[in-house]
């Protein structure tokens, strides 16, 4: 049933859905946005982290006598103490601070610790190897749908191969840390982070682990964090840093900055998890897929990692024959954190990519084998619809060919499709809308902006509903202190806080026709508010401008509160997308390298509240995809058990020239009714599959792993 | 970082004075695109820093006796800018692999020439020969982007000078000077594959610099290209490069030079693909056998086949282009 607090209806949106300029842009552009790292307080020290040498130790000492005497040092904090084991190259074991940055290095460099060495092992392709190293644990087989030999028995062909994508960091931009200013009982934290409004129980709890400190209670704790860096995932805790700095600071009465270093970013505070798999996969002669079959084993450090969801989004369990065996490797790197869509990318490329291979063996056209088979997804019609939308866009039937067929020449070009899942569900949240007697609104919560337009949609959201413009909405978000609101995780944050305010804005609004309707002497539900007026929708003429109505306040501000979830809120969001995207690409099969000439990317995400940040989004994804396909490996040196390119210069991305054309379409109009749903994940799980299939279709081979680096595809090749 | 001392002389003779006969006591500033990472790193720890960048004689790009004279300090943008150095087309291709503006802004041509190897194991504090416990972490360890030619050991790192191929082809020499007075040296002798971690990947002395390139008059007719296997066109290493100069007579070369970059310790020229290329017709065929021959004495490691294949296809597409 309809409720006041639904999405307008298409017709009456003057705002949700069009292209706006990001709010945050011209202060992002003048340089003017404060980010964490820009964060320079009066009489601020610095801190840096000595972090272990070793893959694996125990810590036999600690020797700080040195540092102690480096000009300018000003104190230090144990992370770990004599004893404590390191299972890593970066692990935090202590942090020290000092007057100047350089300072706090020399200092950091003066600080001596020892390790006993116990064996290490940092190698995860090899599971054989590693098996021998020790360092496998099976976990249990995963069996659905109809029995898997019999449908092996049935298939008329079937394909078996080696696929996978090494590890992976999230190498943010504005690496991981904080500016801690501890004074008095008040803790102001400007972090780095994807959660201001969890930071300050996770910090508070951190610390009155340390008896020293003694009880610090969440509410001490202020966060602040209006603009971030890039966080992926990788940004959701305190961590040890964070705690070690606030300790810094309540020792020395100071602020203390401690951001990581580069190398510390890519070394111990990201990394996506590998995953390698042999996987066959087998359908009938018609195309009709009837089994899966895979054996996958990764890591994601010492703890290892869990099972791929694979098959992934060709998954219906009735009709498919599936079969899954994983295999658990523990490795002395840094550990794993959740990477923009947890588990996703590489499980598309342990089902797009054998999916693939399969069409290629029946001789069919992949878009006609992976739209045959829609129907063992969980959204036929929504892929159905996106691929032949995507195959448009890519000149999918003049560009393709069959495999191999790719014409003379050292360059081959072919094309390549994948498709991709994932639920956004919202998070909870709760905002307050206020509107002031001079007219002002603001929107207020607990969430944050990780660059991805958290403050352009609630201006949309709040404007829409209160028929104003964009400039006329203030956003507050970015503080501990406001209404709280969910971690910006899984794609979880545009639902939320769309409904909170949502809901904030037309409770606020109610109140704020109530006063006008006494004013205007007409029904308070015959008054709506539109084109910066309230006026009567019965009599046009009983009508005052948005400034007038409220000045009808008096003194008095209003406050509106919004929830998410709220049962009688109307039906404001929705979880579960589809997303098909497709690459054409060129391959140098002399030299083996790879070249982007276009992809393409079709995305459902219910109703979309910003069109040009939706595919700001999607942009930002597919590029973040180029470089884990082509460029993005973190390398492992067994003999020191160090990561040999924790740095820009070998640890590859993409520049705007290796990056190729990128066409976006956001469907809109078609599933509007389900309400908003996140963008944050689902366009970054297809680009690896899509473009090793690509790559595949160009040089008629397939490059087992990612990424597809000049020496594996001319490994390939020379295999074929 | 260390403190260390900086002085910034306008004379080249003060700033080798000024400069330790010792290695490892001071270090010379040029575009500071190499250095200063080092420092940071702690991988050079320099008490004086001995910056070129107010020595006016080492700048400037002219024409010189039917040649080209490069100042030491002339920037990489400064190169590509030149109309002096225009007509050098190989030397221009390398140039312009740099695809970093702030690099080729910043970076010298000397810079260039010199710079320390960009080997992960050297850089992460193993030292330039890389060893860890008595032995070489090179051929059993990661090994994707190192030597395949002159790589018997103890030294397995590639000299990354986008601009040394080119120049050696071209016959370049380079004038040194020390406190007793200037020498110049062809261009190739100014490297060397280290024999002990005592030794540098160049012959000068610590109290050396480069003071000039000079590419001698008499290859103006020669076809000449520069081609880089290269990943990226963001700012990227070659897995190889190759640049050749080839004088052609009565369609037939006649003389060729062939310097490979990033495959080697030093800028590696290769008689037997130079070989192979005299009289031939320039073009793919010749290309082609170069390029073979070239690789033909490769010792890849552990990791690093691709990169014959790789090295191969840059000679013969160099020498494609070249024709």
């Amino acid at each position: 049933m309809a409720t006041k607090y639904d999405w307008p209806a298409a017709e009456d949106r003057s705002l949700i859905g069009k292209r706006h300029n990001r709010v945050d842009g011209p202060e992002k552009a003048r340089g003017t946005a404060k980010y964490s790292y820009d964060r320079n307080l009066d009489g601020m020290l610095y801190a840096r982290l000595v972090t272990s040498t070793v893959p694996h130790g125990r810590i036999l000492g600690i020797d700080t006598s040195n540092a102690e005497k480096v000009p300018g040092y000003k104190g230090h904090v144990n992370i770990l103490n004599v004893g404590d084991e390191v299972q890593w190259v970066g692990a935090e074991v202590l942090a020290v601070c000092a007057d100047t940055e350089e300072h706090a290095r020399d200092v950091a460099a003066a600080t001596a610790v020892h390790f006993e060495r116990l064996p290490h092992w940092v190698k995860d392709e090899d599971v054989e190897q590693a098996g021998t190293a020790n360092r496998v644990t099976p976990a249990k087989d995963d069996t659905k749908g109809p029995d898997i030999e019999e449908a092996w028995k049935s298939a008329d062909a079937t394909v078996e191969g080696y696929y996978g994508l090494g590890i992976i960091t999230h190498c943010c931009l504005e690496p991981h840390g904080q500016v801690v200013d501890w004074s008095g009982d008040e803790i102001t934290v400007y972090a780095s982070t994807q959660a201001v409004a969890r930071i300050p129980a996770d910090l508070a709890r951190g610390l009155s682990r340390d008896e020293s400190i003694g009880t610090v209670n969440a509410e001490q704790v202020h966060v602040i964090t209006p603009y971030m860096g890039g966080g992926f995932g990788s940004k959701f805790n305190i961590d040890t840093w964070g705690i070690a700095c606030a300790k810094l600071s309540k020792q020395t009465g100071k602020p203390v900055k401690l951001m990581l270093d580069r190398d510390e970013e890519l070394m111990v505070a990201g990394g996506r998890p590998s995953d390698y798999g042999k996987v066959k996969i087998g359908a009938k002669k018609d195309g009709t897929l009837v089994a899966y079959e895979a054996e996958t084993w990764s890591t994601g450090g010492v703890a290892g990692r869990g099972s791929p969801p694979v098959p992934y989004v060709y998954n219906n369990e009735e009709r498919l024959s599936q079969k899954a065996r994983h295999l658990n490797v523990s490795t002395n790197i840094g550990p794993a954190r959740a990477w923009r869509a947890p588990n996703h990318p590489q499980a598309a490329v342990l089902t797009m990519c054998p999916m693939e291979d399969l069409a290629a063996e029946l001789d069919m056209d992949p878009v006609e084998f992976f739209k045959k088979n829609a129907d063992l997804t969980a959204r036929p019609e929504v892929y159905r619809y996106e691929i032949d939308k995507c195959a448009e866009m890519i000149g999918w039937k003049d560009n393709w060919h069959k495999r191999g067929d790719s014409g003379s020449g050292p360059v081959k070009r072919g094309l390549g499709l994948s498709l991709h899942t994932w639920g956004g569900r919202p998070h909870d949240s709760t905002c307050e809308v206020r509107i002031q007697p001079d007219g002002g609104v603001s929107v207020n919560l607990a969430s944050q902006d990780l660059g991805v337009g958290t403050y352009t949609t609630l201006s949309v959201v709040a404007a829409e509903t209160l028929g104003l413009q964009i400039p006329d909405i203030t956003v507050n978000i970015g503080s501990s202190r406001l209404p709280i609101s969910g971690a910006s995780g899984g794609s979880t944050t545009v639902g939320g806080t769309s409904a909170s305010t949502r809901r904030a804005t037309v409770n606020a609004l109610e109140e704020l026709k109530g006063v006008v309707a006494d004013a205007l002497e007409v029904d308070a539900s015959d008054l709506v508010a539109k084109d910066g007026k309230v006026f009567a929708e019965s009599d046009p003429s009983k009508s005052l401008s948005w400034t007038e109505a409220c000045r009808k306040l008096g003194n008095r501000t209003i406050t509106g509160q919004g929830k998410q979830p709220d049962r009688e809120g109307g039906k404001l969001n929705d979880s579960g997308v589809g997303g098909v995207q497709m690459a054409d690409v060129s391959v140098d099969v002399e030299t083996g390298i790879v070249t982007i000439n276009k992809i393409a990317a079709v995305q459902d995400v219910g109703l979309v509240l910003c069109l040009e940040q939706c595919e700001s989004q999607v942009y930002g994804a597919v590029i973040q995809g180029i470089a884990w396909a082509l460029y993005e490996e973190a390398i492992y040196d067994q003999a020191t058990g160090k990561m040999l390119n924790p740095d820009m210069e070998f640890y590859k991305l993409p520049g705007a020239a290796d990056i190729g054309e990128l066409e976006v379409h956001m469907v809109q109009n078609k599933y509007d009714d389900r309400g908003v749903i996140g963008i944050g994940e689902p366009p970054a799980i297809s680009p690896g599959a899509a473009i090793s299939n690509a790559v595949a279709n160009a040089i008629g081979v397939r490059v087992p792993t990612l990424p597809l680096t000049p020496d594996r595809v001319l490994e390939a090749l020379a295999n074929a | 970082m260390q403190n260390f001392e900086y002085i910034a002389p306008t004379e080249t003779l003060s700033a080798v004075q000024a400069l330790s006969p010792d290695a490892g006591v001071t270090a010379v500033l040029a575009g500071g695109t190499d250095l200063l990472s080092l420092m940071k790193e702690r991988i050079e720890t320099p008490s004086r820093v001995v910056s070129l960048r107010n020595v006016r004689a080492l700048r400037g790009i002219s024409k010189k006796g039917g040649g080209l004279r490069i100042g030491a300090m002339a920037t990489v943008q400064e190169l590509l800018d030149s109309n002096a150095a225009a007509g050098y087309k190989s030397l221009v291709q390398a140039a312009s692999g740099i695809t970093a503006p702030q690099v080729r802004a910043m970076g010298t041509v000397a810079g260039d020439l010199l710079q320390r190897p960009r080997c992960w194991y050297y850089r992460n504090g193993y030292g330039l020969l890389a060893t860890h416990e008595g032995e070489s972490l090179v051929p059993t360890g990661e090994n994707r982007y190192h030597a395949i030619l002159g790589n018997k050991g103890p030294a397995y790192f590639v000299n990354a000078s986008s601009l040394a191929p080119a120049l050696i082809s071209l016959g370049a020499q380079a004038t040194v000077a020390g406190p007793d007075g200037e020498r110049t040296v062809d261009l190739a002798d100014l490297f060397q594959i280290p024999s002990s971690e005592s030794e540098r990947e160049n012959t000068l002395s610590p109290n050396e610099i480069v003071t000039e390139v000079t590419v001698p008059g008499g290859t103006s007719g020669w076809k000449t290209a520069t081609y880089e296997v290269r990943q990226r066109q963001l700012l990227d290493w070659p897995f190889a490069t190759a640049s050749v100069a080839l004088r052609v007579r009565g369609g037939k070369i006649a003389d060729a030079r062939v310097v490979l970059g990033h495959v080697a310790p030093i800028p590696w020229r290769s008689s037997e693909a130079e070989a192979a290329l005299n009289g031939q017709a320039p073009g793919e065929a010749a290309g082609e056998a170069a390029g073979k021959a070239a690789v033909a004495a490769a010792t890849p490691l552990s990791g690093n086949k691709a990169k014959v294949q790789l090295a191969s296809v840059a000679v013969k597409r160099a020498v494609a282009m070249a024709g």
